[in-house]
């Protein structure tokens, strides 16, 4: 295609639908897509391939249990019938997807059928506590950038304290204090086993590294022609937030959605797998490493195959986020990308 | 640790043992009842590398209660008398340490007299005196040692002390004469314990001038073939020969055979296991991780000592909070959890046995009996446990009203207890409750659920004997006495109070002075008793195992204090 008729293609319509026809065009957003697809079908599907395919429930104890493995009854916990007969191993892969295809855990529960569930718990934290921290983040970088004084002294303050703790520090700190009696905001109770409560911690703590930026540009904005003209013109702070700000800082969040919820999402594995996050019976991708971590030498694979679905989803949505930023950039668009 | 009194004598209680077939077999070493061997000065020297996960806390032998620690005081602290070296059930005898014999006992049992040895110097060359012994006994109450109150309190004038422990003074309880070397040691009544209690690390011999707080990380001079040369808690504790130690009782303090002991920190079992594996360690304390469990009992099989424990994992229900305050509630938990699956969580058939009752198997008074087992009731029990009967437990349930009800599991943060609340909350789960696991770090977990204020409904933990007699479990743990409302220091977790069942626990230990065997049959009844009152769901009883290096020789086991660390030969 010629420089001329790129640019036609490139430069026609409005900058929304152009930037999602340079998105369809992107072969790391449909690969990226396409993985985080398969991985959010198997999540939400989770109820449907425990009760009608594995027929097993993952979050009840099957240390007795036994199934047919090639014709013969197999126990679940095999106890080791060599050498001193010492330690029970949860069966490993038998690749059948009836029952424990990757194997068994230490409870005898179907590690793949916890895998789905815990993809549920994963991705809906992950998902809601960026969407908070967007939230927050858009909330206070509007109102400390826009009105600016003492309005942003105080609030930037409070950005820098929170950003003054590692995140996951202070994520680790809320966590452990709030594990146990849970979080209250005068009739609002969030129970210590809520998912809510990562979801909170979670938000919050990468308030900053969002709002920051966002009050950045909306200082920016603050100072450009068509806001002063607004002003001029006597609209009001409400108008010119909603009309002349928003849809400018719209853009940046939508760079931002992919890389927060990733961001969200190892964060909530952590929490978990630190066992200060997600508590049992319910499974995230993260307790699931915590449980495999106590059989990585017989048994791998429970630990190893919630590491791969982690690494995979959150390289997904970086490279997904990637090319939103670039989908969205006027310049990169220039460069013919 | 869970250590508790003996109210029997050890000679007995060793007979009993001998009889009943307590000292069994271990899959690789013998635990036959013997003597300990003439020392041999030419396989002595080398250092011997012990690894932890954590170090114990404070090295003060009067305060620290952890078999980690206890292990190590039989090779550096001395008490007037100790349980014997040796192996099998001859370390449970109690033998004359720093006394020249065991007591003379006069007025009814209720006076001890001691002769001190002579000649015996601490590890700083200081002599060991009688002020020292007297001074000794005060300190047990000056430093709040944790069995202050349980193990001598029966000393006269412990009373005062226990108030005002800072201005301690055993006057009339402990009389020295320097002239004679003599000690006497008078009680308020007779105490068939005593003996044993006077042989645990708690009744050591330190100098006079010892601190009269927890001295911590401050090494305190030892008798013993070792003393201590430096202590980091965080990093390793180092052991080395006593250049004063002369052997005076070869069952009581042997000459030791490695020059030093090594104790390093921070290792996790994992790591432990595979250092033994290289012959960088000797030995590691914490428990073998599950899945290396058949890699060890595989290719390292002669590497590996079972034996048996007189111990239980058994779950404590709170008797006076909703749902556990109805018996119903606490028997379908009872009839609910699947014993051998515990077992199988905890290593397999090789390292535990599922029981129901709550005096362990082989144990004085035990009593072959499950009352929690399917087609069993407590009034009809069968044998011994055979499997769970979920239908009646959640028939229970509902009986008693407490369906839907939440529960709290509180247990310690390592994985056995962790995967063990998992599966407790599963079952709970099953039979009618909404529960909910709260692991919680090992350091406090165990005094967290003794405390009422903390509302713990139903709990995961372990109790090991001091002493093998009935009532260091039944007494001890579920006795009036040893329940106090909001006291870190309440071993009756349950808060259970039967007044009638007390009576009986009384009259038990009186019987016990005369006739052990009927003393024993009352026990066994107790039990019984206690478990159709379900106050605590017993779940098996577990077994020591060593994992050694190749390079270590002589493994010799203590049913007291577990291996023997001064008799390991590394050279």
């Amino acid at each position: 295609m010629s420089l001329k008729k790129n640019s036609e293609a490139i430069f026609s319509g409005s900058p929304g639908k152009i930037a999602l026809r340079s998105l369809r065009k992107d072969k790391r957003a449909k690969i990226s897509l396409a993985i985080l697809f398969v991985i959010f079908f198997l999540s939400i599907t989770a109820p449907l391939y425990s009760h009608f395919v594995a027929h097993t429930n993952p979050f009840q104890s099957s240390l007795d249990a036994k199934i047919m493995v090639n014709g013969v009854s197999t126990p679940v916990l095999e106890p080791s019938t060599t050498g001193l007969g010492l330690g029970v191993t949860p069966i490993g892969p038998t690749w059948n997807l009836a029952h424990y295809f990757i194997g068994a855990d230490s409870q005898g529960r179907d590690v793949l059928a916890r895998l789905f569930y815990g993809g549920r718990s994963t991705l809906f934290i992950g998902i809601s506590a960026g969407l908070l921290c967007l939230l927050l983040s858009l909330l206070i970088g509007i109102v400390a950038g826009y009105f600016r004084g003492w309005v942003d002294a105080i609030l930037s303050r409070v950005l820098d304290i929170i950003w003054a703790f590692p995140v996951y520090l202070l994520a680790i700190s809320l966590s452990v204090v709030l594990l146990t009696s849970g979080l209250s905001f005068g009739f609002i109770h969030i129970g210590p086993g809520s998912f809510a409560l990562p979801i909170f911690i979670i938000g919050v703590v990468y308030v900053p590294y969002i709002a920051r930026p966002i009050r950045g540009q909306v200082l920016a904005l603050r100072e450009s022609d068509f806001v002063r003209a607004a002003v001029g013109s006597g609209a009001k702070n409400s108008t010119i937030i909603f009309r002349e700000i928003l849809p400018n800082i719209i853009p940046s969040l939508m760079v931002f959605i992919p890389i927060i919820v990733a961001l969200a999402m190892l964060t909530e594995s952590a929490l978990s797998f630190l066992s200060i996050g997600v508590q049992p019976p319910a499974a995230s991708w993260g307790t699931i490493i915590n449980d495999g971590l106590e059989l990585l030498y017989t048994r791998p694979m429970v630990g190893v195959a919630p590491g791969i679905l982690i690494a995979l989803t959150a390289a997904s949505l970086n490279l997904y986020g990637d090319a939103v930023r670039d989908a969205l950039d006027p310049k990169s668009r220039t460069r013919g990308n | 640790m869970k250590r508790r009194p003996l109210f029997f004598p050890a000679c007995v209680a060793t007979a009993t043992l001998l009889l009943s077939g307590f000292i069994g077999t271990s899959s690789s070493s013998a635990t036959a009842s013997a003597p300990l061997a003439p020392y041999d000065a030419k396989k002595a020297g080398g250092t011997v590398t012990l690894v932890a996960a954590a170090a114990a806390g404070t090295l003060d032998p009067k305060v620290n209660y952890t078999a980690e620690y206890w292990q190590l005081y039989q090779a550096t602290y001395d008490g007037l008398l100790t349980f014997s070296y040796g192996s099998g059930a001859t370390t449970f005898n109690v033998v004359p340490d720093l006394a020249e014999a065991l007591p003379t006992m006069s007025n009814g049992g209720k006076t001890l007299t001691f002769k001190l040895r002579k000649g015996i110097k601490f590890s700083d060359g200081k002599p060991v005196t009688v002020a020292d012994v007297k001074a000794s006994f005060e300190r047990i109450f000056k430093v709040s040692s944790p069995t202050a109150g349980s193990f001598y309190n029966g000393i006269v004038g412990a009373d005062a002390c226990l108030k005002t422990p800072a201005t301690c003074k055993l006057d009339k309880g402990v009389v020295v004469d320097a002239a004679t070397n003599s000690v006497v040691i008078n009680i308020v009544a007779p105490d068939d314990a005593i003996l044993s209690k006077l042989a645990v690390p708690h009744a050591v011999i330190n100098p006079a001038s010892a601190p009269s707080k927890d001295a911590g990380s401050t090494i305190i001079p030892t008798t013993g073939a070792y003393m201590y040369k430096s202590y980091d808690s965080n990093k390793s504790l180092v052991m080395v020969r006593n250049p004063y130690f002369k052997e005076w009782n070869h069952n009581a303090q042997p000459q030791g055979y490695p020059d030093q002991i090594i104790y390093k920190f921070g290792i996790t079992p994992t790591a432990q296991v595979t250092a033994v594996e290289n012959n960088q360690a000797n030995w590691g304390y914490d428990p073998i991780p599950a899945d290396r469990l058949n890699e060890i009992g595989t290719k390292y099989a002669s590497q590996v000592h079972i034996n048996p424990l007189t111990a239980m994992w058994y779950l404590p229900m709170n008797v006076n909070l909703a749902p556990f305050n109805n018996v119903k509630a606490r028997q379908a938990v009872n009839y609910a959890i699947d014993r051998a699956a515990m077992v199988k969580i905890f290593g397999g058939t090789q390292l535990a046995e599922p029981v129901c009752s709550f005096l362990p198997p082989n144990f004085p008074g035990h009593v072959d009996y499950c009352g929690y087992t399917k087609g069993a009731t407590p009034a009809k029990p069968a044998k011994a446990w055979v499997s769970p009967d979920l239908e009646l437990a959640k028939k229970l349930v509902k009986e008693s009203g407490t369906a839907g009800q939440a529960v709290g599991i509180v247990v310690s943060d390592d994985d056995v207890n962790k995967q063990m609340g998992v599966y407790l909350q599963s079952v709970l789960n099953s039979i009618g409750y909404k529960a909910t696991v709260k692991p919680i770090s090992g350091n406090i977990q165990f005094t967290y659920i003794q405390n009422s204020k903390n509302k713990v409904q139903i709990s995961v933990t372990q109790w090991y004997q001091d002493y093998p007699a009935a009532s260091d479990f039944l007494d001890v743990l579920l006795g009036c006495a040893s329940f106090t409302p909001n006291s870190d220091s309440s071993i009756n977790m349950a808060g259970y109070c039967n007044k009638t069942l007390d009576a009986k626990m009384a009259k038990a230990k009186a019987l016990g002075a005369t006739d052990a065997v009927a003393a024993n049959k009352l026990w066994g009844q107790i039990d019984q008793e206690v478990m159709a009152d379900a106050p605590v769901a017993v779940a098996f009883t577990p077994k020591q195992l060593d994992f050694i290096s190749s390079g270590t020789k002589n493994y010799l086991f203590s049913l007291q204090y577990k291996m023997f660390v001064s008799q390991m030969i590394v050279k």
